[in-house]
This record gives C-alpha cells, structure tokens and sequence, in this order.
C-alpha cells in the first residue's frame, strides 16, 4: 500500500487528490493501456547531459533514472541504488571526501543486459570529458575520480570534504546511461550519435519507439523494467509544443491528454478551465522565487561602454539603502499572488524559501504592504519632491527607474501593478520588456541580457536543484559579479559585494553538521533579503500541472523530475 | 489631367473648393454606398481616439484592482446580477483597467501604427516597383534586392535593429516616440515587398501598351510618362495592397509586442488587447469582442474607401 | 525567354550566396544564446563549455565557410550515399543542430509532409476558391455576392489567427467536442477510419490559413479584373459577337492574372515556411514550428539553413513568375 500513503502524504501539498482514486491499479503490467502527456514546450533531445533544458531533463527521466531521486518532500529516495549511503550507514567517508553506493542486484538496462558499476563510471566519463560540454557538469564539481570496486559497488572521490556529496548521478538531471551504447560518443563525437541522444537505453519504465525533435515521443513499457507489476501503462504518447493554455485546455476541457506538465497562466483561466470538471490541477512549491533585483551599479547610458553597470559606479539612487527599503515596503505581495498565481503562489520575503531546515521563517516583515512608511522613510532620507511634479528626488537626482523583465502575460501584469504601487510614493517607473530568448541569454554585445543589468531593477525568477542551497547563495560573493572581465558572465548579478558575506559563504562549504548549515543558509538569506533589500523577493512560486481524473497515482513533485513515478501511474477503471 | 494624385493613399480625397474635376471625383465617390460610409466610420474612429479621451478621462493605466472584471453595461439586458457599473461601460480587465479608456488610447497607437507603416511599405513598394518595371537596367539590381528582403528572416532583423536603434532612439525622441519609430520602420521596411512585385508587373506589361508607346514615340521624358501614364493604370493593385497593408500592420505589431519587441506593457493597443484576452475568451468575450471590432470595421472602412477612390478616379466609370 | 532564363539562374548563384552571407551576418549580430532556455541553475562556467562544445567559439570567417561546405558539400555527399550506397562523406559532420544534436536536414525531411499537408492544401483550397470569388466579384461589381465576399474576406483577413484559431477551438473542441484540438503528428493513414481522422484534425487549421489566402488572391483578382473589363479590347470582343464566356474567361481574365500570378508566387515559398501562428496554436509541428522554436532558441545552423532553403524557393518562384508574365502577355520581353 505505498502508493496509498504516498497520495495521502502528498494530499496537502498537491491541492487535492479526491481519495476515491486512491485504488489501487491491478498490478499487471500494460493493464491501463495508453497514456497521453502534454508538455507546452517540445523536448529536443533525450540526454539530459547534452541539454539542460527542463523539458529534455523531464521527457528523458522517464527512460533513464539516477541512483537516487528526491521525493515530494524532497527526502532523497534510492532508486538503482540499495539505500542512500550516509556518515551513519558507513556510505560517506568520515572526513566526507568520498562516498559508496551499492547497486540493487539484478538491474537490466532495457536491452537485456545488466546494469553495472562499469555504467557508473562511463556515465561520469562522459559527462566529465573536457571536450563535452555536459550541461550537468556542475553536479560533478570536486570529483577526481569515480570507481568501480565490484560489479555492483561505485565509489565517487572528491577532492575537498563535501557537506553534500549527493550530487554525481543523483536527480533528474544525472542519471546514468549505458556504457555501451555510448562508448563511441564522448566529448566531441557527442553530436554524432543521435541515434542513442534520441532514443537512449534506460533502466527506467518505458523505452522509446520513436522520437521526433521538438515534436512528439512514442514509449512503451520496459520489458526489462524491475519491477514486474509495473509500469500500469503499456504506451505513452509524449506531445510537445503549443502553449500553456492549449495545454491546459487538453487536459482540462477537452480531455483529450491526460497529463499537461507547468500550467503558467493566471489562476482565473486555470479556474473556468477547471470548472469544466474533466481533469484536476494540482499544485506544489519547490524553491522558485519571482524576486526584483537591485541594480547597486550604475546602469545610465552616459557611462562609456565597459564602465555601466560596474562596480566602479555605483547606483545613484539604489545604492541608498533607504530607497530599497521603501521600494519594498511600497509591494503588496499578497496582491501579486492573487492576480498572478493564487494557489500555486505564496507571497514571501525569503530568497530560500524552502526546504523548511534552511528557511529564514522569522522573515516576513515585508509580507504586509507599508505605504506610510515607505514615505516616512523617504521623506526622513532626504527624498522629497522639491519641484512638484510628483516625483522625489534628492540633490537634482529624480526617482526614476527603469524596471525591465522577461515577456510573459503574468511578469507584465506584475509591473503594471508594482508601477503603481511605486507611484504611490512618488517613484515613477519606465518599464521594458525583452524576449526571454534575449533576456536570458548570455549574448555579451546585448544590452538586454539580465546579466548586463542595463536597468535599475529586474524581476525574474530562480530557484536550485534538490534540496541543498549551497551554491545558489555563493553565487553573490564579489568575485561572482558580471563585469566586462567576465564577458559579462556571473550569476552575482547585483554586483552585490560584502566581504562579510563572502566570509561566511566560505565557512558554509566547510561546514557539515547539518543544524549549523541550517543557521549560516538563513543568515546568508537575511543579508542579502532583510538587511539589505539587494534582493526583493516576491512570490514563492509553486508548480501547477493538471491531470486528468481518470488519471491515478500522480504525485506532484517539485525536487526532481514532475514523471519522476510514472511507473506507479494508472487508469482509474470507472 | 495634369496632376493626377500620387499612389500615396489620400484618404480625405477632397478639399472644399478644387477645380471641376475634383468636383466630379467626389460625386462618384459620393455615389458609392459603402465608401460613404466607410469615410463616416474612419472619421468617427479617428475622433473616438483623439477627442474621446479628453471626454472620457479616465486614464488607461490606471489600476483599480478591486474594480476588477466589471463586465460591459449591456450585459444587465441578459443577467440582471451582472457586475456592471456606469463608470466603466465597457467594462474592466482582470487588473481592473477601464477598457473603454484602453481601446482609446490603443486605438490612437494602432492606428497610428497602422497607417504610417502602410503608407511607407506602399510608398517604397510603388517607387522600387515602378523604377524596376520601367527602367530594364535597374530591374535586375531591384529585383535581386527585393528577393534579398523577402529571404531575410523577420525576428532577427528586428532584435537588430532593437538592439542597434533602440538606445539612441530612445535618447532623441523619448521612450514611447523612439519605439514607435523602430516599429514602423520595422513593419514597414519588411512589407512592401509583395507591393513592388505586383507593381512591377503590371508596368511591364503597360509600358508596352500603345497609349505608352505613343507618348514615348512623342518625346515625352520617362518622369512624366511614369506620373501621367503608369500610375494612374496601377492603382487598384496598389489600392489593394493598401487596405491589406494596414490590416497587416496592426496585427503584426501586437505579434511584436507578444514577442517583447513591441511597445513597453503599459502602452495598450488593439492588437495586444486582443491578443491578452484570448486567454478569457469564453469568460469575458466582450474583452476580444471590443478591439477585434475595432481592427475589423477600421480595415473594413479603409476597403471600401479604396473601392470608393478608385472608381472615382477612374474616368472611363465616372460619369456612368 | 530560354536564354533569359539560364542568364537568370546563373545570375541567382551569386544572389544566393550573398543572401546566405546576410543572413548569416544577421543571425550572427542579432542578440540571442542557445544557452538561453538552460535553466538558471546552471552555472556560467558551464554554459561557456557547451557553447564551445557547439562550436561557438570559433568566428564568423570559420563558421560562415564551414556551413556552406556543409551545405553544399557535405549534405549533397551524404545524400548520394544513402541513395547509392556509397561512402563520399564518410567521417564529415554534417550540418547539427544546437537543440537537437541532430542533423538538421533529418528534421526538416521529418517536418516537410505536415507542413505540406496542411499548409500546402490550406493554399490551394484558399486560391481555388479565391480565384472564382474574385472573377464574379469583379463581373458582377456590387451586387450582393460581391458585397458579401468583400464582407467577408475582409473581416476575415483583419482577424488575427491568434484569435480565429482559440475561437474555432473553443467552438468546436471545447463546447461542441467535434474536432480535435490537437493536431495528432503521428497519424498513419492507412485506411478509410485514419483518413477520416487526418480529415477531421485538419479541418480547423486547414479553415484558418485557407480565408487568409483567399482573403489577399480574390482582392487582387477582383481589382486586376475590374481594371481590365473596361478596357476598350472588351468592348471590342463583346462587338465581334464573342460569347461572354470567352470573353470573360479567355480574354479578360488572361489579362488579369499578373499581379494574381505574382501573389500566389509569393504565396508558395510562404507555404514551405509554413504558418507560425497557426501552426503553434493547433500544435501542428510543421516548419513553421520547427522555425520559431529555432528562432528562440537561437539554434543558428537550423535557422540559417530553413531561412536560405526558403531564399532558393523565393528566387525560383519569382523567376517562374517572371517567366510566367511572359507567356500570358507576350508583349513583355526581357531580352
């Protein structure tokens, strides 16, 4: 009865999972026929380690699987391994620089033969090779070597103690290949193998019958999958492309799929579709956080090129902490979450909002709009408005800014709002909107990327893999900040710098006790949220994906692939 | 028949007080039902977005959040519990924006967009397509640039030109202005293509009609066997690719803005109301009802104003 | 004409390699990453490796040359192996795709029948019916069929695809669950009951693109007509005693089909790009698709070799049009 318990545990973070469905398939493989599942965006590949895009990373974890997999609750759960290996368990070094996984004995790849540690270590090779370009290279930071002690035991080295070794082949975005189907195809001979980067051999439930780029994917059960009784389906029909609300609409009106994957649209039309009574949405949070960044440089066109938006300037108006402060206190958040995501959104003023051992949850003065006192407090910082024209200034310096963000329905909605809430307070906002393509591309001739931050603030938002926040909080030391140096690379990209935070950031990649971890993560959160409004985080943004309701066994799932159990998928009979 | 109007569409073709012909232009033009009534309901547009928002002067922008999706007042005629509200007659968008003030405000963009683009894809379509069919020696080089164009995919160019113009648009003229610039540049630049061939085609066939013949065998210089002759004989395809040009204008700048190279999200227009209230169609179908009128019946005027025109310019119909 | 048109397809070899060099150019200045819809999770440095494993690192002089051997070497090579079973481009990368890591030529030969399909045929129905509209639009100048069909293909060219497609859909897959929404790519058709399927799936698609087409053809056809029956050649077949069949159909519309001919011209490389909106909105996956989804994902290779394959078509069907012109008025001559 563990799928039972699984949808019952999962009850209150998946919105609702009506528990009359909670039957049981009858454990026949192939029994529930034919599965169809809708992602808005068309996956392009099948290895995960050639693309990094979440649709590749989703559609391939369904025929190929990891060691290990982050359930709902984002607890790690041994999939092709025996048991997650621990300090306790004698899995993990002592001095944490090595770690030992056993493999379940008698694991077939879908071609019939079995699965050993030799794949392991080839998957690593692979993904290692200089000449490569792994997407998923930095899961493997600080591994010198990765060996094979039997047929069944792996051993991964690193090079420094790591505080969380769960990173090589663990997730949807490391799971292992065959050794033998790509033998021929490391670092640089990777294109050439398309026959096996379209149609990989996995350990997973299904295999792929035939794959076409950016369009559609046909599966069928995995003879050779471990478990006898499963998967429920026999064939899977994966459509990609569209957009959300086709998408939204297939599952929930028309019924014509039975699974549509990140429904990104307003909750109003999530809702009249819904009302439809064909499929159930249901919703789950993870780590993304819709958050406005603070440029503390000075982004004005007048700075000759190579010198905007650097360090050697700094922000005229912003890097007045006052002025920050008040432009957050002005946000009604609860506002945003209503207009942009209702259930799948919670207003918050953490950068990491989850898991719950690593979130600041003391953090929620910003979650009540203040407009008085974002006034008081301009007022008391020397902004007032001397000309009359409604907006502040200060030494001849006007309150403008420039707010620019990815185009998207929900992120235009949200700076129609915020203008005027910044209006209120006599701060008046220029918006601009920029491809996503554009936006997020490192392109360094662009003055669009979010990177070169040619704008006062931004809104997007991010989040990390699994569950460890470790390297999304070094990413605001000094030396990470985007400059001409970089070519304009780096994730700091508020050019935020304290040597007090960089300090600390340093102790936690030494620091292994896990309740110590706990308490540097969130004051490392506060820093950079609280205490310095560098970051203005918005909305704690949930996932919502709808199924159909004759469609059992789903369980939402935020830390890892949303197919990450679709081997325990079944068709309610009537 | 010395000055026979250029190509360039003039829309109010009429001065009060011109010499006799005119006189006859306008009572053909007259004449025509559907022009008539075309020339009432561009006039009535025009004015609806210029003077109406000094009348209703609620600011589009403006949000009111718990004012949200008021639907328009005729909807009490089929649901007496409608949420309805004399202050917002067309009703409100789901951030609580007036629609009635949007489709003002984005009736002067579109329009604005609209006619500018048109007239400079139909102006280089007429002049490339013209000097190409005449002149033999410039066709090849012409015909080869037109081809170039047509190759060249739309998306990139314009994030070039985006990213080349923007910055120093936006320096000399503004935001908004600097924006609008890049956009009917843009739209106009790639869309007189179809125009030139169609033009060229037809001169080439003309100019070896006899009447062309005859006035070159007469010496008269090729500018004025080109005005006089050529243009007057290409106007209905131009009228055409005129009243089509328009409508493409306005429905491909809100493609524009759905791909984040149109105008900033506050700036509303016809086409990117439409296109955001897809999404609610069935919920509030008045949302996509009140621009798609607007884009229809304008384009709809233009066609029968082109209709209009033409038969009133053409002397063998007038006087019939 | 013949030595026209070998002068003209001489003349189009350095026109098309000048267009791919702008085009390339354009793909190469314009601002865009195919790193840009990685995840954000993954870090800077590891982007930088993977636009160098796709071969980013190198300049425009080095890639620019290495596609078009690729192009039109490679590719020509390698296709005369599968075909005659020989090895010419043994061990020579074709050209690959950024997405897919795939060849690009695979993919669009993947993509060519959907497009075709429905693309293709939303055309030729859209110009078969355009083509009488405009004749009896024209001949029968405001009378109500006349007033109607300008009615109507006006309304229907100034309404966005964006939202004919989501109204045809909501009206016929969500309220009446007629017709599928979702255009099924894998479809066989192998008898009567799939036949109906394919039927059924393109309808709506196949209804959008065809009242643009006919919308644009029958508003040229009607005004070249109008222009040409009053025309004093009319007056005079009419005097001879000429049927007005013949003269309607034989001389009139004859006479008429140059700037139709030049549209529908201009209308074909169109249908190989095929139909952004509409594809997308129907999930038809055709080229179309395959374009835009490149386009945003700056995949250059896929892009540039789409865009130049639709500049070949382009210049070929202007030079049939060109030739075309001169066969329905032989008065033009080129030479």
């Amino acid at each position: 009865m563990k799928l039972k318990t699984a949808l019952m545990g999962a009850a209150a973070a998946v919105a609702f999972t009506p528990l009359a469905y909670a039957q049981e398939h009858d454990g026949v493989r192939g029994s529930s026929g034919h599965l169809n599942i809708i992602y808005w965006q068309a996956p392009s590949i099948l290895n995960p380690f050639l693309s990094g895009g979440t649709k590749d990373v989703e559609a391939s974890s369904i025929i190929l699987e990891p060691l290990a997999r982050y359930d709902e609750t984002g607890a790690l759960i041994p999939f092709l391994a025996e048991e997650i290996p621990t300090v306790e368990n004698g899995g993990v070094a002592e001095d944490l620089t090595s770690i030992t996984w056993k493999l379940k004995e008698g694991l077939l790849w879908s071609d019939g033969t079995p699965v050993t540690s030799a794949d392991a270590v080839f998957t690593a090779e692979y993904c290692m090779h200089p000449e490569g370009g792994c997407a998923q290279l930095s899961k493997y930071n600080g591994v010198t070597s990765v060996e094979a002690v039997d047929d069944l035991t792996i051993q991964i080295n690193f090079a420094t103690p790591q505080p969380n070794p769960y990173g090589p082949l663990v997730g949807g975005q490391s799971p292992m290949i065959q050794a033998a189907q790509f033998a021929d195809c490391l670092g640089a001979r990777a294109p050439e193998c398309t026959e096996a980067n379209f149609g990989p051999i996995g350990t997973g439930p299904f295999v792929v019958t035939d794959f076409r780029t950016n369009d559609v994917i046909q599966l069928e059960a995995n003879p050779n999958y471990r478990d006898a009784s499963k998967p429920a389906f026999a064939t899977v029909t994966f459509k990609g492309g569209g957009d959300a609300t086709a998408a939204g609409r297939a599952v929930l009106e028309t019924g014509e799929f039975d699974y549509a994957w990140n429904l990104q649209l307003a909750p109003d039309v999530i809702d009249s579709m819904a009302a439809a009574g064909v499929g159930t949405p249901v919703s789950a949070f993870g780590t993304l956080v819709e958050r406005i960044e603070m440029n503390l440089t000075d982004p004005s066109p007048s700075l000759p090129e190579g010198e905007r938006s650097t360090a050697m300037h700094p922000h005229p108006i912003l890097s007045d902490e006052a002025v920050r402060r008040a432009l957050s206190m002005a946000i009604d958040r609860e506002l945003l979450v209503e207009v942009g995501y209702g259930q799948a959104g919670r207003a918050t003023c953490n950068l990491v909002p989850g898991p719950e051992i690593y979130a600041s949850v003391d953090n929620t003065d910003c979650l009540l709009q203040d407009i008085e006192g974002a006034i008081a407090l301009l007022e008391e910082a020397g902004w007032t408005d001397t000309n009359g024209n409604g907006i502040r200034d200060k030494d001849g310096m006007e309150l403008r800014l420039l707010f620019q963000t990815s185009t998207n329905a929900v992120r235009q909605d949200f700076q129609a709002l915020i203008k005027d809430m910044w209006d209120q307070i006599g701060v008046e906002t220029e918006l601009r909107n920029v491809d996503a393509s554009v936006f997020f591309g490192g392109d360094p001739g662009s003055p669009d990327t979010f990177e070169k931050f040619y704008a006062d603030v931004e809104m997007y938002a991010n989040n990390f893999d699994g569950t460890d926040p470790q390297s999304y909080l070094a990413a605001y030391t000094c030396d990470k900040a985007p400059r001409p140096a970089t070519q304009w690379q780096g994730e700091n990209i508020n050019r935020f710098c304290d040597p007090e935070y960089d300090a600390l950031v340093a102790e936690l990649q030494q620091t292994a006790d896990i309740a110590e971890r706990s308490r540097i993560a969130r004051a490392l959160n506060d820093m950079l949220t609280k205490d310095t409004m560098t970051i203005v985080p918005l909305v704690d943004r949930g996932r919502v994906s709808a199924h159909a309701n004759s469609l059992g066994g789903v369980v939402l799932n935020t830390w890892d692939s949303e197919l990450w159990n679709v081997a325990d998928w079944y068709r309610i009979s009537e | 028949m010395t000055d026979l109007p250029q190509p360039a569409v003039a829309v109010v073709p009429v001065p009060a007080k011109v010499r006799n012909q005119w006189w006859d232009v306008w009572a053909q033009f007259r004449s025509h039902k559907g022009a008539v009534f075309g020339l009432g309901f561009l006039i009535f547009i025009t004015l609806f977005v210029t003077i109406g928002p000094w009348l209703w002067t609620v600011e589009p922008g403006k949000l009111d959040i718990r004012n949200k999706d008021v639907r328009p007042i005729y909807q009490v005629l089929f649901d007496s519990n409608a949420n309805v509200s004399w202050n917002h007659p067309m009703g409100t968008d789901n951030l609580g924006r007036d629609i009635m003030a949007n489709i003002m405000q984005g009736g002067r963009i579109s329009l604005a967009v609209g006619w500018t683009a048109m007239v400079l894809a139909v102006f280089i379509g007429t002049l490339v397509g013209v000097l190409a069919g005449y002149f033999r020696k410039a066709d090849g080089l012409l015909m080869r640039f037109t081809d170039l164009v047509l190759a060249l995919p739309l998306l990139p160019l314009l994030l070039v030109m985006m990213l080349l113009f923007r910055d120093p648009l936006r320096a000399s003229f503004g935001p908004e202005n600097g924006i609008f610039i890049l956009i009917v540049v843009g739209i106009g630049i790639t869309s007189w293509m179809q125009t030139a061939r169609i033009v060229r085609g037809d001169v080439m066939a003309l100019k070896e009609r006899e009447f062309v013949l005859a006035a070159r065998s007469i010496g008269t210089p090729s500018r004025r066997i080109i005005t006089r002759h050529l243009l007057p004989n290409v106007l209905s395809p131009i009228m055409v690719s005129a009243t089509l040009g328009l409508a493409t204008a306005i429905i491909t700048e809100s493609a524009l803005s759905f791909l984040g190279l149109g105008f900033p999200s506050d700036f509303p227009t016809w086409g990117k109301i439409l296109f955001d209230s897809v999404d609610r169609m069935t919920a509030f179908p008045e949302r996509v009802i009140w621009p798609g009128l607007a884009i229809s019946l304008t384009v709809l005027a233009v066609n029968y104003i082109g209709d209009g025109l033409r038969d009133a310019l053409d002397p063998k119909i007038r006087g019939l | 004409m013949l030595i026209y048109t070998f002068r003209r397809l001489l003349i189009s070899i350095p026109t098309l390699l000048f267009i791919a060099f702008v085009i390339f150019m354009l793909l190469e200045l314009a601002p865009g990453d195919p790193m840009a819809q990685m995840p954000l999770t993954i870090p800077p440095e590891v982007k930088e490796k993977m636009r160098i494993a796709l071969g980013l690192g190198e300049p425009w002089y080095v890639r620019f040359p290495l596609w078009l051997k690729q192009f039109f070497i490679v590719e020509p090579q390698y296709w005369i192996d599968s075909t005659f079973g020989t090895n010419f481009a043994d061990g020579k990368q074709r050209i690959i795709s950024f997405q897919s890591r795939s060849p690009v030529f695979d993919t669009i030969a993947q993509r060519l029948p959907q497009t075709l399909w429905v693309v293709g045929m939303s055309y030729v129905v859209g110009v078969l019916i355009a083509l009488p509209i405009g004749i009896i639009s024209a001949y029968r100048q405001y009378s109500v069929f006349d007033q109607a069909g300008t009615f109507v293909s006006m309304i229907g060219f100034s309404v966005p695809p964006f939202f004919s497609g989501v109204l045809l859909i909501v009206i016929f897959s969500v309220q009446l669950g007629w017709l599928p929404s979702i255009y099924d790519t894998t479809l066989v058709v192998r008898d009567w009951a799939t036949f109906k399927q394919q039927m059924l799936q393109m309808v709506m698609p196949v209804m959008v693109l065809a009242l643009q087409t006919t919308a644009t053809v029958s508003r040229y056809m009607r005004a070249s007509m109008l222009d040409n029956l009053s025309q004093d050649y009319v007056r005079t077949a009419r005097a001879k005693g000429m049927t007005e069949s013949v003269v309607v159909l034989k001389h009139v519309l004859r006479n008429s089909m140059i700037p139709v001919v030049t549209v529908i011209a201009l209308g074909i490389p169109a249908i190989f790009g095929g139909a952004i909106i509409t594809e997308q909105i129907f999930k038809v996956n055709g080229l179309g698709q395959l374009l835009i989804l490149a386009l945003q994902g700056s995949d250059i290779p896929m892009v540039m070799t789409i865009t130049f394959l639709l500049a070949v078509l382009i210049v070929v069907m202007n030079l049939i049009a060109d030739v075309l012109y001169g066969i329905l008025d032989p008065r033009i001559r080129y030479d």
